[in-house]
Order: structure tokens, then C-alpha cells, then sequence
């Protein structure tokens, strides 16, 4: 393919984003215009705000969680599945690991790495039960993950509040023991210090920053490197065309699902981990499902992906001034569903678009389709 | 034909006994009372519309995940247009949001080829902060008394009646005795259990509820005995060969899609209007995900479709109304698992027998030894059901051959 870097290409790959980034606008701008806003200001608002060092910073930490869950949900795109319980897999990883991480005390590396551990497993094994009611039952995973996010949340629901809960004298807040301070991974700031910016009210970027960073690696070697990676996305896109290549699709759903719940386990550990060091009953609900359009706005691609999660996060983080304007801040997930239809939407135009050149350009050349 | 309704109602009245020997046994009246019977029908209707709207856009080929957040808008709508103009002008509303958010699900699935299950996850994402959005502009700073961002004012209630002499309707203002409910009331064994479900479930029913449930039998006629159904089904089966038999599919396909978002509309404005009195956040619950649910255990048909709805609605009412019915009902489920263990075994599918009976014995231990459920495991009950059901009966279902895949005019899917 040596008309793959030619200049229609490179503004044709350019083409779909910037549609959707002018399309999500417009159609925010819409939103603000019917309430009698001002989009421009609004907008500026949001850039002044969305730009200074504290939010950029909860722009990352927000980002690094958002990150990971679509990095699970875009695992099981991979092989033609959909995980929509990467949220009920998150949270039950999060609960389990705070409840065991807090029965003891490791060296500080090791700590972190056991609990960790268990984060991804517990979400794993959540992830495992409709993978087993797939390929045993003909269950469709879609609606099986969905009714286990409703079971999973009432589950740690009652775990939080009957067996795993610490009584803290004086406080409402329902919360697990708190971890050790051999569990907790401090922040940046320190680094950052180094470079020459000052602390902000908010704290640094989450430790496990990287641990985000870690996972998009490992996502893009799994999938990308190995065996396992091959017959992953080979199993998507035909899962005919797999088995008759001697992949079993059966293990390939349950490995993949699996996979995914690992990945999912472990979202809400830097946040965990950095800075609430418990499992609360404040914990923040909704990742699962962002995850789910971030991973579909950056096309399954880790890098892509990565752009996404922070355009998310600094959609979200930016939002928070526009509550002192008298605006809803609501409407950032406005924003973020306009961008992301309206991005599906060019992707497949721009397709489409493609391949029309490409047959033109092969009857050109005197072949028939 | 006849022989087939007769084992119909073998079954049912056998289901009612059942009933009736658990509810004399535990003592728990609720699980065949008035009120539960009641309750359940009020729950099922809005599960069975946005399975109806399932069916519709599925038979034309297009996956609908978007349901739940087309109710979404139809619940915002009701509560708002309900509160200023009445309650039926509330559930006009609500279906004119929901085929609104639809009419988003057919330009970006059948004009632009998204993947169906993308757009639709992407109308469940948008919906709610668009509904959120929409409450805090005009409820916020309103000082209208219960109205706030997550919530309308109360709405009025629409009218309900009930069928004359059996179950205490009125006719033309003329209060009709309460044949059913003085029976209910008595206390006899299985005579008064099935009188009172039938007085919950022919007594002091809605309006909607009787317009909603006219839809069932409309839908059936017009998906299987027209021409424009005969066309719809064809776009779902196959587009094709509909097109080069001059089917315009696209416009089939739109409809078919614009009738499923009026519907899960309905079923939003029926939650906000009738099963309660206000819009409410969060207040679909996943019911739109269950209303799918039905619909595939009812292998898209609408009969089948309103009985899942049926099973969902009942489980749901029962955890709403008392957690002890919820523990006697899992006595009814160990019988059911017996009942069907002895019909696998007598098939000669002894295997599938042994783990059906070893299942429902694991039930009835929990009944015996769990004397009281906690209330997060009784909230789960809709949920544990639906998948209970649907891995029991996903076995010999057939979707539409070409639901969800993209058809392209010209194309060679």
C-alpha cells in the first residue's frame, strides 16, 4: 500500500475527529443556545477553567481511571463481544480489594501489588459468570453483564454495610478499614515540584498514574504481539473463519471476558490506592458506562483510547466552573455523547468513503470487482 | 388448537395451586394477594411496551440497546408535560420524546451504517444527562413545590376502572358489586388465591394500563397479518432480497424503528404517569434491558414477550411489596425446578434432569435454612430472574437472520 501515507489519505484519517469535534459542538452549542447561554463564553469559560494546573491534574487522575475501564471494555470489542459490566466489575474488584488489602500489613511494594492482585481477580471472577452462561446457555453477554451490574451493585451493597463495614465514632460515612499506610502509593506532586509547578489545593496526579500507562502497554502487546492477540481479533471479526483456523471459540469467550474483568478490576485503584485508601460508600458510580464511549471514541486503539479518556476527563473536570455561571453542569455529557455519535457516525462515513475510492481506483487500473 | 389452550390452563390453574399450597404453608399472604397481583401488572406493562418496541425495531433488523434511554426521555417528558397539562398530555409527550431519541438510533444506524449496538449505547449515555440537563434549567431555581433536579412536580393521576360486577367496576358512575373481592376475602383454599389474582388483575386497572395492553394483540395482527408487517419482517430477515422485490427497506426499517422509540416512550410515560406520580431520576431502573429480555424469551413474538414481561413484572412486584414473599416465592421456584427436573427425566435428558433437580434442591435449602433474605438480595430478585430465565430458556430461540447487520442499499450483506 504505497498510497498510504499520500496526502488524500492522511486528510481523510484527520477527517472523522474533526468532524465530530465540530459536530459535538454544534450540537452543545445548541443545548446552551435554547437555555439562553452564550456557547462562546461558555466555551472560554471552560478552556480558563479546564487549563489551569489543578484541573489539568484531575484531568490525568480522572483519565487514568477512565482509561483502564475502556481499555477492558475495548478487550472484549476486540473479539466481537461486549463487556457492559466492566462497572459492576470494577466496583466488586474495588470493594474486595480494600476488604482484604486492610487485613494486614506487607512490605509497601508487595502490598500494593497483592491488593492489585486481588482487584483484578475479583473482577475477573465476576466477569467469568457471564462468559460461563455464553458459551454454557447461549446467554447474549449484553444483557447477562447488564443484570449483573444491578446484582453486583446490591451485592456490595450488603457486603459494605453487613460484613466489610468499620464503625468510625462520630461519622455517617459508611466505609471498609482503612488500608495500612504500607498500601498507599503517594502522588507526583514531589515530581512535579522538581519541574517548577507548585502544590495545588487538589494534590498531585495518583502514583498509579502509571499503572494506567502500564495497562495501555500491555493491552497493545496482548492484542497487537502475541498468539492470544491474533485469535482474539480474529475470533471478532469472523468467529467462522477462527474456529476453522483451530481456535476454540468457547475459550476464546471465556479467556477474553475474563481478560476483561482483570483489566476492569483494577480501575479504581489509583484512586484507591492514592488518595481514598478505603472502599466508601460515596464510590464514585458511572466509570464502567464512560468507559464503554471512550472506548468506542478512540476505536479500540490504546493511543487512541488514551486521547479519548482525557478528553473525557477534561470535558468533565472543565464543566465544574460553569456551576457558578448558572449553567447546568450537565452539560458536558452532552458534550460527550454528541462528540461520541457523531464521531461513530464520521468513522463509518469516512469508511465508506474509502472504499469507493479504493474501487474506483482499482477499476482504474483495469481490475473488476 | 383447542387441545393446545387446554394445556394452557392445565398449567396455569396447576401454577395456581402451587401458589396457593406455599402461600397455606408459609403463611406469607402477599404472594397471591390483591394488591401483589395488582402491583405486578402495573410493573409488567411498561417491561412488556419496551419489549413490544424491541420486537418492532428488531423484526426490521435493527438492534435497539437504546431503549432504556428513549424511557428515559419518555419519563422526563411525562413528568413535565403531565404537570402542566394533565396527565394525557404527559403520555403524548413521552412517546413523542422517546420516537424523538429513536429517530437519533434510524438516521445513525440505517443512513450512516453505525454499528447498532454503538448508537444505542450511545442514546443510553446521552439520555440521562440530557434529561438531567432539561430538569435543572427548569426545575432548579423554580420554586415549584416538589420539583428539583432529579425529580417533577406530581403529576395527576389518570382514571382507573375495573371489570362491573366481578371486580368492583363502575359503569357510567354506578359503583358495580365486588364478586371477586368478597370471594378473595373469604379465606377458602385455592378458590379465594385464584379470585383474588384475578381481581388484582381485572380490578382498578388503568386506562393506559387497558390501552397499553390492546397494543399486544394490535401489534400481532399488524406485524403478521398485513402487508406493511409482512414488509417489516422482511427487512429484518432478508433486506435483499425485500429490495430487489421493491421493498423500500430503509423506510421500512426507519418505521419499524420510530414505532419501538414511541413505545419504550409509552413505557417511560407509563412508569412516570401510572406506576407513579412524578418523573423521577434513575426511575426505568433497567427496565428497558429487561423489556430486551422478554422479548428474546419470548423468542420475538409478542405473546411469548408479554408472558417473560408477565414473570418480570410478578418478581418485581413481590420484592417491592414484602421480602417474605420473596423468601416463600423461592419454595415456589424449588417445586417449578422439581416439576421440570421429572419433565427432562421423563424426556430421557436425564443429565439436564439431575442438575434441574440438584438446583432446585439447593433452592429449597436456601428456603429452609435462610429464614430471612437481607434487603439488597430482595432488590436483586428482577434481576436474578431474568437470568435465571433467560439461561433456561435461550436454548431453542431464532432471532431475525440479518437483526443487526448493517444493510446497505446496493450492498451485498
Amino acid at each position: 500500500m504505497s498510497r498510504r501515507f499520500s496526502p488524500q489519505s492522511i486528510a481523510l484519517t484527520l477527517a472523522a475527529p474533526l468532524v465530530a469535534a465540530v459536530f459535538g459542538l454544534g450540537i452543545s452549542s445548541i443545548a446552551l443556545m435554547i437555555t439562553h447561554n452564550s456557547p462562546l463564553e461558555t466555551f472560554r469559560a471552560m478552556w480558563d477553567y479546564g487549563t489551569q494546573v489543578g484541573s489539568l491534574i484531575e484531568m490525568v487522575n480522572l483519565g487514568a481511571v477512565y482509561y483502564i475501564a475502556a481499555l477492558a471494555v475495548a478487550l472484549t470489542f476486540k473479539a466481537g463481544l461486549f463487556n457492559i459490566g466492566v462497572e459492576s466489575q470494577i466496583r466488586l474488584g474495588a470493594l474486595f480489594a480494600a476488604w482484604i488489602g486492610a487485613m494486614f500489613t506487607l512490605p509497601p511494594v508487595l502490598h500494593v501489588f497483592v491488593i492489585l492482585v486481588v482487584a483484578s481477580l475479583v473482577g475477573a471472577m465476576w466477569a467469568f459468570l457471564p462468559a460461563l452462561l455464553k458459551v454454557k446457555r447461549g446467554v447474549s453477554e449484553v444483557i447477562s453483564t447488564i443484570m449483573l451490574n444491578s446484582i453486583g451493585s446490591a451485592l456490595s451493597a450488603y457486603l459494605l454495610a453487613d460484613h466489610f463495614q468499620q464503625l468510625v465514632a462520630g461519622s455517617n460515612n459508611v466505609t471498609t478499614k482503612p488500608l495500612p499506610q504500607s498500601a498507599w502509593v503517594p502522588d507526583l506532586m514531589s515530581w512535579l515540584n522538581r519541574v517548577g509547578i507548585k502544590d495545588v489545593p487538589g494534590g498531585g496526579p495518583y502514583g498509579l498514574v502509571f499503572l494506567a500507562v502500564a495497562l495501555g502497554f500491555l493491552y497493545s502487546f496482548i492484542v497487537n504481539r502475541t498468539r492470544f492477540g491474533f485469535d482474539l481479533r480474529a475470533s471478532g471479526a469472523s468467529p467462522t473463519a477462527a474456529s476453522v483456523s483451530g481456535v476454540n471459540p468457547k475459550r476464546m469467550i471465556i479467556l477474553a471476558m475474563m481478560l476483561s474483568g482483570a483489566f476492569a478490576g483494577l480501575a479504581m485503584m489509583p484512586v484507591m490506592l492514592g488518595e481514598s485508601h478505603a472502599y466508601t460508600l460515596g464510590f464514585r458510580g458511572g466509570v464502567g458506562f464512560t468507559g464503554i464511549a471512550i472506548a468506542l471514541l478512540g476505536r479500540n486503539n490504546a493511543v487512541g483510547i488514551a486521547f479519548s479518556s482525557l478528553l473525557f476527563g477534561f470535558l468533565e473536570v472543565s464543566a465544574r466552573i460553569l456551576e457558578l455561571n448558572g449553567i447546568a453542569t450537565e452539560i458536558y455529557i452532552i458534550m460527550q455523547g454528541a462528540i461520541l455519535l457523531s464521531a461513530v457516525a464520521a468513522y463509518e462515513v469516512v469508511r465508506r468513503y474509502r472504499e469507493t475510492l479504493n474501487a474506483r481506483a482499482l477499476a482504474r487500473a483495469g481490475v473488476t470487482a | 388448537m383447542k387441545s393446545r389452550s387446554m394445556r394452557w390452563s392445565a398449567y396455569g390453574i396447576l401454577g395456581v395451586l402451587v401458589f396457593s399450597l406455599v402461600r397455606a404453608i408459609t403463611g406469607s399472604s402477599d404472594l397471591t394477594s390483591v394488591g401483589t397481583f395488582n402491583a405486578a401488572l402495573l410493573l409488567a406493562i411498561p417491561i412488556a411496551l419496551a419489549g413490544l418496541g424491541g420486537l418492532f425495531s428488531e423484526r426490521a433488523g435493527v438492534v435497539n440497546i437504546g431503549l432504556e434511554g428513549m424511557m428515559v426521555m419518555g419519563t422526563w417528558a411525562a413528568g413535565f408535560w403531565g404537570y402542566q397539562r394533565g396527565p394525557w398530555m404527559g403520555i403524548v409527550m413521552a412517546v413523542i420524546f422517546g420516537t424523538i431519541a429513536a429517530a437519533v438510533h434510524a438516521v445513525a444506524t440505517i443512513s450512516f451504517g453505525v454499528d447498532h449496538v454503538v448508537s444505542g449505547v450511545a442514546i443510553n449515555l446521552i439520555a440521562p444527562g440530557i434529561v438531567r440537563y432539561l430538569s435543572v434549567i427548569v426545575y432548579q431555581d423554580s420554586n415549584i413545590p416538589g420539583a428539583g433536579p432529579t425529580q417533577s412536580p406530581s403529576v395527576q393521576s389518570i382514571g382507573s376502572n375495573g371489570l362491573p360486577f366481578l371486580s368492583g367496576g363502575h359503569v357510567l358512575g354506578w359503583q358495580s358489586p365486588d364478586l371477586l373481592g368478597s370471594i378473595g376475602a373469604k379465606g377458602w383454599f385455592f378458590i379465594s388465591d385464584i379470585s383474588r389474582i384475578l381481581r388484582g388483575l381485572t380490578g382498578d386497572v388503568s386506562y393506559v394500563t387497558m390501552l397499553c395492553l390492546l397494543l399486544f394483540p394490535l401489534s400481532w395482527y399488524l406485524l403478521w397479518r398485513t402487508k406493511f408487517g409482512l414488509r417489516l419482517r422482511s427487512a429484518g430477515e432478508a433486506p435483499v432480497a425485500a429490495e430487489s422485490l421493491g421493498v423500500n427497506v430503509y423506510r421500512v426499517k426507519y418505521i419499524g424503528v420510530l414505532i419501538s422509540g414511541a413505545l419504550a416512550g409509552l413505557a417511560g410515560g407509563f412508569l412516570a404517569i401510572v406506576a407513579s406520580s412524578n418523573y423521577q431520576e434513575g426511575q426505568t431502573g433497567g427496565r428497558g434491558f429487561i423489556g430486551l429480555a422478554a422479548m428474546l424469551f419470548g423468542n420475538w413474538r409478542p405473546g411469548g414477550l408479554l408472558m417473560g414481561s408477565a414473570l418480570f413484572g410478578f418478581s418485581d412486584a413481590l420484592q417491592l411489596r414484602a421480602s417474605d414473599a420473596v423468601h416463600s416465592a423461592l419454595l415456589v421456584i424449588a417445586i417449578g425446578f422439581a416439576v421440570y427436573a421429572v419433565a427432562q427425566w421423563r424426556q430421557g435428558r436425564r443429565v439436564g434432569g439431575a442438575v434441574t433437580l440438584a438446583l432446585g434442591l439447593g433452592v429449597f435449602a436456601l428456603f429452609t435454612y435462610v429464614k430471612e433474605l437481607p434487603g439488597p438480595f430482595v432488590t436483586m430478585t428482577p434481576y436474578v430472574t431474568t437470568l435465571v430465565v433467560l439461561s433456561l430458556a435461550t436454548q431453542r430461540l431464532r432471532m431475525p437472520a440479518k437483526d443487526g447487520v448493517p444493510y446497505r442499499k446496493g450492498g451485498d450483506s
